[in-house]
């Protein structure tokens, strides 16, 4: 099962999908799979594996 | 002003150390993307603590509603934030060569800004341009290490700031969560202990490496 956040995830989706689903914004994340980024071309057209470590940091203003 | 030599200072930084501190933060190069509340207070610290060069980058002036958090005071009210800092800088610690940029960070331009530099803080003021930056220098910077910022806004609550690791070359400071949007201001005291916590582990990783 994959792991996001820290949470089992048993879906097939791609990533593009799953930050929709979870009020994500696609220009407020980064996302690594397995210890490396994912650019965001990529987010449409990467599939949640099986044994992916998924986690996505949202960021937020201040500074 | 007096007159103090690099070794004087050295052995300063390095008192009550029983490792040289001074010697491993010289040879750093460091890069700071924003030089607001964060960054200007990152900035000093590294200087403190004897950095041998920071690459600092931001086009904004300093106005008064900066002094409530940032590093400069009065004086440098209309002043770039590039040059104000760079005086702060020299005042602290006149061995710490900076090399500063004032220019608008963008997706085009931060690759090569921070070239040379073997960590860069992350410390801009708007979500969007703090994901930019990560996502652009983890992709495109094969060896750089980012320490960013997210989630100092309001006050109290210090002990919610955490330090967290995202991966070998990716690490988060803050609470994560409490956006200057939702309208609860930004304290020096509360945006220092965000600062504090990426000052520190920028020290650690210089300290720690070879």
């Amino acid at each position: 099962m994959a792991e996001i956040n820290g949470e089992y995830f048993d879906e097939k989706i791609t990533i593009k999908e799953y930050l929709e689903k979870n009020g994500y914004s696609e220009n407020r994340v980064a996302v690594m799979v397995n210890g490396d980024i994912l650019p965001k071309e990529k987010y449409g057209i990467t599939e949640i594996m099986p044994d992916d470590k998924v986690d996505i940091v949202g960021f937020v203003g201040g500074g | 002003m007096n007159v103090i030599s690099e070794a004087d200072f050295a052995a300063a930084v390095n008192s009550r150390s029983k490792k040289p501190i001074y010697e491993k933060m010289k040879n750093a190069c460091i890069g700071v993307a924003g030089l607001g509340g964060l960054g200007s207070n990152i900035a000093a610290a590294l200087a403190r603590s004897g950095a041998g060069r920071l690459v600092l980058a931001d086009f904004d002036t300093v106005e008064l509603s900066n002094i409530n958090r940032q590093a400069y005071t009065l004086k440098h009210v209309g002043m770039k934030k590039t040059a104000a800092l760079e005086e702060i800088l020299k005042e602290i610690n006149p061995f710490c060569e900076t090399v500063s940029y004032e220019t608008r960070i963008s997706e085009k331009n931060c690759v090569g800004l921070f070239e040379g530099c073997s960590v860069v803080c992350e410390a801009f003021d708007k979500a969007e341009d703090k994901a930019m930056l990560t996502n652009t220098l983890l992709s495109e910077n094969k060896s750089v290490i980012i320490v960013s910022g997210s989630g100092l806004a309001g006050c109290g609550r210090a002990n919610e700031i955490v330090t967290r690791k995202i991966s070998d070359r990716f690490y988060i400071c803050g609470d994560g969560k409490t956006d200057v949007s939702d309208g609860d201001g930004l304290t020096a005291s509360r945006v220092m202990v965000c600062a504090g916590h990426i000052a520190s582990k920028v020290c650690e990783i210089i300290l720690k490496s070879n």
